[in-house]
């Protein structure tokens, strides 16, 4: 039996969780509806949900140069699945041999991972060793290396479930029918930990498919720019909207130059940016969910 | 998993101790199994020493004063001139002040926010109408600050945003110059902040009240508490602890700023910086924009001593008052 209460909360909820959703979805909607928009309309009357005149100039003008953000497209796709893999593989490797604490000397290991957490050499120094130490500056490794590729969050995450979710005499039956070290992590840890790592993984995919700042630090407009990925894009835009323009005159001196609408390119761009995201998310909701409530409660 | 381990070695040790009396081969046979698991952490280690513990060295730039030609260590000392220049310039304590409090206001707007939402999309039955409210909410979350700086200027561009252009002018209002108006920015960001982060903690609450026994509803519902009573004295208690976590966990990184959202939100407007700079966007523009690295580095190098500081005060003082509570 359904009570006035009952009633009630249901509405109340629904109302507020309604308002919620919408302020989480209208700004998509706009940014959507924005790079639909004509760019003349947009430049006299300003952005609207409701614009009088709709085109397709703005993607119009990305195919006409989508040499320089095709390949940006491609860029990020290229770092985010390379780096993803390579962060998957150390982090699970190093989780793996920090949960055997017996192991003389992985408890000093491990307190080397968990005082990166506490504390940093800063920016400043980051930037100094990567530059002048490493000179990654302009090459691919700066957008594949700094900072993104083994967190501690995500390696002691890991770690947890090796230690908590995984049956020891899996492993130990395996050890005795003289497996090596290497077989059961390849053969019988990492099958069964299949869920984490998918955790693991999209997050840090997110995190490269994402990254702008990697790119904005190590990465010039002159030398580095042919590992542009499609956010330093966005942020060089965001900087100066001429960036684009500049290379569309480069690129384009056969004849094929058009002129570009710059109050909505930038929006047209941001879209094709977060389109896998938006296109993946729903299949992929469950373990992003499933690493919040992870990380959020205490190890 | 470690003593059975352990267990198997000894056994593997001793059958062979019996076959081979020699000491030095039962420590050649131990270090075979255990080799493997260096041999793991090995990339991983060599990741943490070049993208941590060498940047960790560097703080020695911020008592230096830096020449390109001969390099950190070749550089002279210069004590602490690059704090004193610092902390006598004004920005020191604006940048301090901005930090903290930001980091205070996101705290409770969020923490009120987030579970609000949680409750309510508790309450709700309706399956579907739940994915949908989580997948929604949880979506700004996905996104990069620098999307999200384009979200936000479709709506505050003077000339052409959503609500100077659609809402103000319509209705016979002037337009607002947001970008060059510094007071409506504490609140902006706030707000985008918000935005952004809310979904992520409305999970954790959820999950926490998810967790909560139906025996102690089911006893209040006996008693004819009305729902928001069973609300106010079940529920809210009882998520005081992941609120104390949670609240742990951001008091410790008070020192720290989020740069993407100061650095991509204003828009790098210099008349909002009283209102926007914190210490990771100062330490940014005075080493990329002005290459003034004694600065930069000093900025850097405070936030990263405090921080540390605090991080171990506040766990400190959490496992003094409440085991349960502290992060490591």
């Amino acid at each position: 039996m359904k009570t006035r209460e009952y009633k009630i909360t249901q509405t109340l909820a629904h109302f507020v969780c309604g308002i919620f959703s919408a302020m989480a979805l209208l700004p998509f909607l706009l940014l959507i509806i924005i790079s639909f928009t004509e760019n003349e309309w947009a430049l006299n009357n300003g952005y609207s949900y409701f614009p009088q005149k709709f085109s397709l100039e703005a993607y119009h003008y990305i195919s006409v140069q989508w040499e320089q953000i095709g390949r940006a497209y491609l860029m990020t796709f290229i770092v985010t699945i390379a780096g993803t893999a390579l962060s998957v593989i150390i982090t699970t490797l190093f989780a793996y041999g920090i949960s055997h604490t017996e192991i003389p000397g992985m408890k000093f290991i491990s307190f080397l991972l968990i005082f990166t957490m506490l504390f940093n050499g800063g920016l400043v120094a980051t930037y100094y060793s990567y530059v002048r130490l490493f000179h990654i500056k302009n090459t691919f490794f700066a957008i594949l290396v700094p900072s993104l590729m083994m967190g501690a969050f995500n390696v002691i995450l890991v770690r947890n479930y090796f230690k908590f979710s995984i049956p020891d005499s899996l492993s130990e039956a395996a050890r005795i029918d003289g497996a090596s070290e290497f077989r059961i992590f390849c053969r019988i840890v990492m099958p069964l930990s299949k869920p984490i790592v998918a955790t693991v993984g999209l997050m840090t995919a997110l995190a490269y498919w994402n990254d702008w700042m990697n790119g904005m630090y190590y990465l010039s407009e002159r030398g580095g720019s042919q590992y542009f990925t499609i956010q330093v894009i966005l942020n060089n835009i965001n900087e100066n909207i001429q960036v684009l323009q500049q290379n569309a005159s480069k690129l384009s001196a056969a004849g094929s130059f058009a002129k570009m609408p710059a109050a909505t390119v930038r929006m047209a761009i941001a879209v094709i940016g977060i389109l896998p995201i938006i296109v993946l998310y729903p299949y992929f909701q469950k373990y992003f969910i499933k690493g919040i409530t992870l990380g959020g409660v205490k190890e | 998993m470690s003593s059975n381990l352990l267990k198997i070695y000894d056994t593997g040790e001793k059958k062979r101790e019996n076959m081979m009396t020699k000491n030095k081969t039962k420590r050649k046979i131990r270090w075979k199994h255990i080799l493997p698991f260096y041999v793991m952490v090995l990339p991983g280690l060599l990741y943490l020493l070049i993208d941590k513990y060498i940047p960790m060295f560097g703080v020695l730039i911020a008592f230096k004063k830096l020449d390109f030609q001969k390099g950190i260590l070749g550089s002279p000392w210069c004590g602490f001139d690059n704090f004193r220049f610092l902390f006598q310039s004004n920005e020191a304590w604006v940048i301090t002040r901005n930090t903290i409090l930001y980091n205070v206001g996101f705290f409770l707007v969020n923490t009120v926010l987030s579970i609000v939402l949680a409750i309510l999309i508790n309450e709700i039955r309706s399956k579907r109408a739940v994915k949908f409210y989580q997948t929604s909410v949880l979506l700004p979350f996905l996104m990069s600050w620098v999307v999200i700086g384009y979200l936000v200027y479709a709506y505050l561009s003077a000339e052409s945003g959503l609500i100077n252009a659609s809402v103000l002018q319509p209705l016979g209002y002037e337009k607002i110059a947001w970008y060059q108006d510094k007071r409506y920015w504490p609140f902006i960001l706030i707000f985008v902040n918000a935005w952004k982060g809310v979904g992520y903690s409305m999970i954790i609450y959820l999950s926490s009240i998810v967790g909560i026994s139906q025996d102690y509803y089911e006893a209040a519902r006996l008693d004819g508490a009305s729902k928001w009573k069973q609300i106010r004295t079940i529920t809210l208690p009882l998520l005081k602890p992941t609120v104390l976590t949670l609240m742990i966990l951001a008091a410790g990184q008070m020192f720290r700023s989020d740069f993407g959202l100061f650095y991509q939100i204003p828009r790098n407007s210099g008349i909002l910086y009283d209102v926007t700079r914190t210490i990771d966007v100062y330490v940014y523009q005075a080493l990329m924009k002005n290459s003034d690295y004694g600065m930069s580095s000093a900025a850097s190098v405070y936030q990263s001593i405090v921080g540390f500081v605090l991080i171990v005060a506040v766990n400190k003082l959490a496992k003094k008052y409440n085991p349960e509570s502290s992060i490591f």
